[in-house]
């Protein structure tokens, strides 16, 4: 048996599991269209690699990651890029993204494949590169790619492997089926990962309401040192921070990553997605979506090609629009509402609820919060989520913050239970959105000082560089006027006095010269200012500018008029003061015509 | 179509305040119903009376405040602090003493801070201070001695007629002084076995009130059960009494003994009842410990040192004061961090 820990707090949810794992996996067959978006997993955004009109095979890559972190897309069948255009994408935001379409020929044929069984003869670079190119990123949720994820840093060494098998969240059975029925492909997955990272320990974390994939993956590890520990169903025990937790005992250090404590967490479909890309030579193409909810005939698991339109999964589930009033994607306790069917299954979609009014009721009107701490008891990661939410509403974010509000994982436990349905969850995320902007501007003030400092820096630096080359100017200067002199005494032991004076007059001759030449340099400088061409164009714009201030002051005097407002006879000042400045303009650019003759005879006279 | 937009969690499955304070009001019936069968009706009249004015000023003041009435009183917390009061104060306290109380307790410690959720301080208890300072007279000349519903005391009309009516007419046969002020007076000049003799205390501990006690424990525990409180107040609460009484009052022939703290006067109904009202408490476990703790420390000290015989509500709105500062010191650890954050942002970060 596995020891196994707990972790603080914690909900039990109706799981609301078993309407989707009644029937087998089914395929979600072809639809019309696939839309690829170019970002699926944290980092970079792929650039596309194929024109408008090009015949696409099955596997293809289709668009890649030039620099930066990322991973590949594929094309999940063969057939024409339609279009490379911005679409609806999966995004809590509702924002449209950019998405390669490509419609399906229906010959689903594969560009050449070279699968490898005998992996362990590779160097694990050269496999770590052929889970990048089979754009592999975290089918759990955040969608991180696989092989960055698969080399931790150098310092740390991974000593357990977890395969997170727990899924958690109600309605949810993606991983579930796929435990059931691909566990073969999910261990050979598993012993790829672990061949890679060589951990001491290699283990299943499954909660114990899913008899069927324990069986099934305990029978697939016969004969194998993987452990498969059955824990106790709890929300959200498959939190990487929890499960960990659960599995382990430790926790993750704050701001540090699992492999920190030697631990490393992957999901159930990310194995098989590993399996099929060594295996197979097949890249992710396709993934298992959960498709539930009161508002489908036949909720159950289908397994879609990435792009395939939610529209089309609802379609093939039966669903009934009529009764359809919230389509989430994603779970009940941290999914996200859409706004579209139109938006594409991606790496990250595990399950799409179309649930009815009755099913996921509005929640009632917000109540006060009365400190009674039911958040504070389920809250997995002991927050103080009461204190959090009195700073988020009050704007103390430097309060929230210092409790902690950054380790706050949004799974939604302290809403859930909250006796004065509070959405505690939204209050959270608008802090930390809030927070965000402050850092990134305060980041913006910080370069912008540094800048100013720099600039100051080095104005000062030239002005003493000024001074000092005026310094030694004058220093050369006072040299050269002590050569003169000690020079003029000779000459005055040897020669006469009318010589010196004669001299005298002439450095004053030369003084008078040098100053007449700078007057008329001076002119000569000053004369383009008096070009008027500028001019004119400045009071032109000047008119303009003064007539459309005053047709708007006379709008708005029109509609004071009409509303009676009482800033009436303001307006009419305006509009008055406003009829005075385009007279004047006009006048000032007249007779700015108006001079360019007279410039030029003066110029001539001169 | 259009769709429900909301953000996560779009599961919910929360018990609703008014139900909490429903569970809250039914916790307590126990206790009171203790209290009809050993003082008589005095704190059942009180408890409806109380729970009518209450009712009556939240609504008054929620329309000054043009916030929606019926929205606010269906929470239901308006009756728990009527329900309070009516439990605390003495079984024959006139009607307009017991009304000024839960005047104040709503008006003035709830509604003038912001109504429900803003209160400082426990609102009960503000009420229960005023009328204690104010009317000492009537408030320690009025408590039923222990004779039982069955046993003569007054019946239903005659305690209407003595709580509401105008003239305060020696009651002497029915009123008596309480076991803690009894036994805190008399200790000074008798052995503990001469105190004890009186027959206020009964066989045991304190005729009726070791039973009202026990019933409110009863209920109290109750609460915990269904997880409305959690034990950490009470604990505390009962915990730092009892310390005090084992470390200073081991001598019954000085002071009062534990088992008369514990099962006489408001110990068990402040412990699981009054304390851990939530918005004036204190927030972790860890302070809530604290929290408790402060109140049963300086229950005992005020009970023992100083004038009053009870003093739970001086205690809890003592503690009221220091939750922020409790608070401030008391944070739990986050998971991933190696210790709680203390104090203010930017200071003693760990």
């Amino acid at each position: 048996m596995t020891q196994l820990w707990d972790f603080a707090g914690g909900i039990h949810p109706a799981e609301n599991k078993h309407q989707s794992t009644r029937s087998p996996i089914r395929d979600a067959g072809i639809p019309d269209l696939l839309v690829l978006p170019l970002q699926q997993h944290i980092g970079e955004p792929a650039e596309p690699l194929v024109e408008v009109g090009e015949r696409v095979l099955k596997g293809q890559k289709l668009a890649d990651v030039r620099s930066g972190i990322g991973v590949p897309v594929h094309a999940p069948t063969s057939g024409i890029i339609e279009s490379i255009t911005e679409r609806p994408v999966p995004h809590p935001s509702g924002l449209d993204d950019w998405c390669i379409v490509l419609r399906p020929d229906g010959e689903d044929q594969w560009r050449e494949r070279q699968p490898i069984t005998e992996y362990r003869k590779l160097e694990r670079e050269t496999v770590l590169e052929r889970i990048r190119e089979a754009g592999i990123s975290g089918m759990g949720g955040a969608g991180f790619p696989t092989n960055i994820k698969l080399r931790p840093p150098k310092d740390r060494k991974v000593d357990t492997l977890i395969l997170n098998g727990a899924e958690c969240e109600p309605y949810i059975t993606a991983d579930d089926m796929t435990m059931r029925e691909k566990a073969t492909e999910v261990i050979a997955g598993l012993k790829i990962m672990a061949w890679i990272l060589r951990p001491e320990r290699c283990v299943i974390g499954i909660e114990d309401n899913k008899p069927e994939a324990i069986e099934a993956i305990k029978t697939a590890c016969e004969g194998t040192q993987i452990e498969v520990a059955v824990i106790p169903t709890k929300y959200p025990s498959g939190g990487e921070k929890q499960l960990i937790r659960i599995l382990t005992g430790l926790e993750v250090p704050n701001e540090g990553i699992p492999a920190d404590i030697g631990v490393m967490c992957q999901n159930v479909g990310t194995a098989v997605a590993v399996a099929r890309a060594m295996l197979e030579d097949s890249p992710l193409i396709s993934r298992i979506v959960t498709v539930t909810g009161d508002a489908v005939r036949e909720p159950g698991n289908y397994e879609a090609w990435i792009g395939t339109p939610i529209e089309h999964l609802l379609t093939k589930a039966g669903v009934d629009e009529k009764k359809l009033n919230r389509l989430v994607l994603g779970g009940p306790m941290m999914g996200y509402t859409l706004t579209t069917t139109a938006i594409p299954v991606t790496k990250t979609t595990n399950c799409v609820i179309a649930a009815t009014a009755a099913e996921l009721p509005d929640p009632p009107t917000e109540q006060p919060c009365i400190r009674c701490g039911q958040c504070a008891e389920v809250c997995p990661m002991e927050l103080l989520p009461q204190q959090l939410f009195w700073y988020s509403k009050s704007e103390e974010f430097e309060k929230a913050e210092h409790l902690n509000l950054f380790d706050c994982i949004e799974c939604g436990a302290c809403s859930y239970v909250c006796p004065s349905s509070i959405p505690l969850v939204q209050y959270y995320r608008y802090a930390k959105g809030e927070i965000r902007v402050q850092r990134a501007e305060q980041l913006k003030a910080d370069r912008a000082r540094e800048r100013f400092e720099a600039r100051k820096a080095r104005l000062e630096r030239e002005q003493e560089e000024k001074e000092l080359r005026r310094k030694e100017r004058a220093r050369a200067a006072a040299e050269a006027q002590a050569r003169k002199q000690a020079e003029a005494e000779q000459a005055a032991e040897t020669g006469d006095a009318t010589d010196d004076r004669a001299a005298k007059a002439a450095l004053v001759q030369q003084a008078l010269e040098r100053k007449k030449a700078k007057v008329a340099t001076g002119e000569q400088k000053s004369a383009p200012e008096q070009d008027d061409k500028p001019d004119i164009e400045a009071l032109e714009k000047q008119l303009t500018q003064a007539r459309s201030k005053l047709e708007t002051m006379q709008r708005m005097l029109d509609e004071a008029k009409e509303q009676q407002a009482d800033n009436v006879d303001k307006l009419e000042r305006a509009v008055a003061k406003n009829h005075d400045r385009v007279a004047r303009a006009e006048q000032a650019l007249q007779e700015a015509r108006e001079a360019p003759a007279r410039n030029t005879e003066n110029q001539t006279s001169d | 179509m259009a769709f429900v937009q909301q953000s996560s969690p779009h599961a919910r499955n929360a018990r609703p305040t008014s139900r909490v304070m429903l569970w809250v009001i039914i916790a307590a019936l126990p206790g009171l119903l203790a209290q009809v069968g050993f003082f008589g009706w005095g704190n059942l009249i009180n408890v409806v009376w109380c729970i009518a004015v209450a009712v009556g000023s939240e609504a008054a003041f929620l329309t000054l405040r043009k916030k929606p009435v019926a929205f606010f009183l269906r929470d239901n917390t308006a009756a728990v602090t009527g329900l309070l009061l009516g439990l605390s104060l003495p079984q024959f306290a006139p009607w307009w003493v017991s009304g000024i109380a839960v005047v104040t307790a709503i008006v003035i410690a709830k509604q003038l801070y912001g109504g429900l959720g803003s209160n400082p301080f426990n609102p009960a208890m503000v009420g229960y201070a005023l009328v204690l300072i104010s009317f000492p007279v009537a408030m320690t000349t009025n408590w039923a001695e222990p004779s039982g519903l069955f046993n003569g005391a007054p019946d239903f009309t005659d305690t209407l007629g003595r709580i509401f009516s105008a003239s305060q007419t020696s009651f002497d046969g029915w009123t008596m002084a309480t076991p803690l002020d009894e036994y805190k007076h008399q200790i000074a000049s008798h052995t503990a076995a001469e105190v004890l003799n009186h027959p206020m205390f009964g066989d045991g501990i304190a005729k009726g009130w070791e039973w009202v006690n026990l019933a409110f424990l009863a209920g109290g525990l109750l609460l915990v059960f269904l997880r409305i409180i959690t034990w950490h107040i009470p604990a505390g609460f009962l915990g730092g009494l009892a310390v005090m009484s084992l470390a200073f009052g081991s001598n019954a022939d000085q002071y009062a003994p534990l088992t008369l703290h514990l099962l006489a006067g408001g110990t068990m109904l402040g412990a699981f009842f009054i304390a851990t009202d939530p918005v004036s408490a204190a927030t972790s476990h860890q302070g809530k410990l604290i929290y408790g703790a402060g109140i049963g420390i300086l229950i005992y000290i005020i009970r023992t040192w100083g004038n009053y015989p009870d003093a739970v509500a001086f205690s809890v709105l003592l503690l009221n004061f220091a939750v922020p500062f409790i608070d401030h010191y008391t944070p739990p650890r986050t998971y991933g961090h190696h210790k709680p954050r203390r104090g203010v942002p930017g200071r003693n970060q760990g």
